[in-house]
């Protein structure tokens, strides 16, 4: 057979209703950029809130867990019963053992891509009789800015400052509204402890979220320390970040073993986020599906219209000795070709709109509206608009297969 | 079977199952020798229609054999009666049933495409000839919806000739021309048969067209009743 005489036969046939073609054609643009926008959407909200999480909390956290009093005797004896009447929390201290060590192991892990050691303390900013309080991070400066990029948020000063002044801190921007503080002045600190330790402001930082922007600071590890009367060994914390954030309940086992202490992953923490984006996945992608589904019936009903409409060339076809095969073979190329257009149409009009909606400016802590375009999205998009067609063409193709050529003659 | 025949049949029958069972064809046995200008007559209702569905192939359910060019053609697979079709039989119907989208040129070409012999220049060139033999050069790219009746006609005629097939087959060719046609189209049949040697086997009720065949194949009530019809 010559290359391409069912494949003429259907260009022929698409380009005799042009107006049809163009109408099924459309029903798939809609379709797929409907699904290529409202994917970009789910990606660029779940991007967002990621970056929101990650801003100020690592991929896993190492830390000591509380435990809860045992009975002292042992249970040989089964036929006893033990009780500890009103069991309380051990006042054991929060550290970890030999915190270096525990960090050198999890930093040779092929998956790790940041760690740090990290000390939390609680305390008020004080300045002349206003106070607020506040949680100050304990880190090597290095380590942190790694891990929270801290350094684009800074505003006034530098974040690397800390590293030269040993009782530096960077401060929230709220925080040095609030207490009228400037760069480079002196703010007092006391911490829960009592422990009150006069620090220099070495920079001040504002992040996308307001609210940590009244709490936070960063000072170094040792400051930290000191504020809880504590010696340069104390850790409570190590905080790490790995290559592929979706994945941390399969590294979770590891870490916990390499540490020997509890490890938190941030998905735990936080469930009810996590439990809103699958949420918002799973609507944004019935929606797109429903669409996609609207214009995979469009174009069944064009192709069984067309089919019912040439019942004559098809048996005259078939009577000049083509095949139910070639049948398909014509029928669903209609089905591809007006696909591929759709197909390409939408993925072209989605790239335009979420270009458009991603220059929209929403202000507050959003910015930009949080729309993302990924490579993989348009080539799913594609796959599925090509896929939808052709199975929406394959079936009036096979029944058109089916007719047979006697009975419209004898008509 | 003999050197020069291209059709035969074995004892053919065929049912109706709507609106009850009923036979229509019984025990229909005859030959075809190439180069022969067979027509097929009776009245209305007589099954000659039926019966040359059955020898195009199209038509698969019946009892007895059907063999053209030394193959049995009964019980093959729908594919290979396509293959079948495309490059041993020509048809003409009654209705002309041209595709109306296509220029007259692609009428008369897709069927040499989708046997994909020659090479599409090739095929071009063969299609103008055929056109040109049917004295319808001149019309070659028009749309086929385009034409009168009679020159569709041709159309089909040079599409059923442009594989050089073993058989033209044409169900009531002339039934619907007027006589200046019929007449065009009957001179094209006997030129066929005499100057190419074209088989030809046509079902009619125009009793002038079958006087002028070689042979003329009488039925009545699905049986044949006379092999070889003598006009008075």
């Amino acid at each position: 057979m010559i290359k391409g005489v069912n494949t003429e036969i259907a260009l022929t046939h698409i380009l005799s209703r042009k107006k049809q073609t163009l109408v099924a054609s459309l029903g798939v643009t809609v379709g797929i950029t409907a699904f290529v926008f409202l994917n970009s959407l789910i990606l660029g909200f779940n991007r967002f809130f990621d970056d929101q999480i990650f801003r100020s909390m690592p991929h896993m956290r190492v830390y000591k867990d509380d435990e809860i009093s045992k009975s002292l005797l042992s249970k040989k004896d089964t036929s006893a019963l033990n009780v500890v009447v009103n069991p309380k929390m051990l006042n054991k201290t929060k550290n970890l053992l030999n915190p270096q060590q525990i960090l050198n192991e999890i930093k040779k892990q092929p998956e790790v891509v940041t760690a740090a050691q990290w000390v939390t303390v609680n305390l008020f900013y004080t300045s002349g009789k206003s106070q607020m309080n506040g949680v100050a991070s304990g880190a090597n400066i290095k380590e942190a800015d790694a891990m929270f990029d801290i350094a684009t948020t800074m505003v006034e000063g530098k974040a690397g400052n800390l590293e030269s002044v040993s009782n530096g801190i960077l401060i929230g921007v709220g925080i040095a509204e609030k207490l009228n503080i400037r760069l480079n002045d002196n703010l007092t600190v006391i911490s829960s402890l009592g422990a009150s330790k006069v620090m220099k402001v070495v920079g001040i930082f504002s992040t996308s979220n307001s609210i940590s922007d009244k709490i936070k600071s960063y000072m170094n590890l040792s400051s930290a320390q000191q504020l809880l009367r504590e010696g340069p060994n104390y850790v409570t914390d190590i905080y790490i970040n790995i290559k592929e954030p979706d994945k941390v309940v399969e590294y979770k086992p590891l870490f916990e073993k390499i540490s020997g202490y509890r490890v938190e992953e941030w998905k735990e923490a936080n469930e009810t986020f996590v439990a809103a984006a699958k949420t918002r996945s799973v609507m944004m992608r019935s929606i797109s599906g429903a669409i996609l589904l609207v214009a995979a019936f469009g174009i069944y009903n064009i192709l069984n219209m067309t089919i019912m409409q040439k019942l004559n060339d098809i048996a005259i076809l078939k009577a000049t000795g083509f095949s139910g095969k070639d049948v398909v073979k014509i029928f669903v190329s209609e089905a591809v070709i007006m696909g591929f257009f759709g197909t390409c149409g939408g993925l072209g009009l989605a790239t335009i709109l979420v270009n458009l909606v991603s220059h929209v400016y929403v202000g507050g802590d959003i910015g930009f509206f949080p729309i993302r375009f990924e490579p993989s999205i348009i080539a799913i998009g594609g796959f599925i608009g090509m896929f939808v067609t052709t199975a929406a063409g394959f079936i009036p193709a096979r029944n058109a297969a089916k007719v047979d050529p006697v009975e419209i003659f004898r008509k | 079977m003999e050197e020069n025949l291209v059709l035969k049949t074995n004892n053919i029958g065929k049912y109706f199952y709507d609106p009850i069972k009923f036979k229509v064809l019984e025990g229909i046995s005859f030959d075809v020798k190439q180069g022969e200008f067979l027509t097929l007559v009776g009245k209305s209702g007589c099954g000659k229609s039926t019966l040359l569905y059955l020898l195009s192939t199209m038509d698969t359910d019946y009892e007895g054999e059907l063999i053209i060019d030394n193959e049995t053609l009964t019980g093959k697979k729908p594919d290979r009666l396509a293959e079948v079709r495309n490059e041993k039989i020509g048809f003409v119907f009654q209705f002309h049933y041209l595709l109306p989208e296509f220029s007259c040129l692609k009428n008369v070409m897709i069927p040499a495409m989708k046997l994909g012999k020659y090479m599409r220049e090739e095929i071009e060139h063969r299609a103008y000839e055929k056109l040109d033999i049917l004295g319808l050069k001149d019309l070659a790219l028009k749309p086929a919806s385009k034409l009168s009746g009679g020159q569709q006609q041709r159309v089909a005629i040079a599409r059923a000739l442009i594989n050089d097939p073993k058989i033209i087959m044409g169900d009531e060719p002339t039934g619907n021309l007027d006589s200046k046609n019929t007449s065009i189209v009957f001179d094209i049949f006997k030129e066929l048969t005499r100057g190419h040697n074209q088989t030809i086997i046509a079902v009619t009720h125009d009793n002038d067209f079958a006087k002028a065949s070689d042979r003329t194949i009488e039925l009545l009530d699905g049986k044949i009743v006379n092999l070889n019809k003598q006009w008075d």
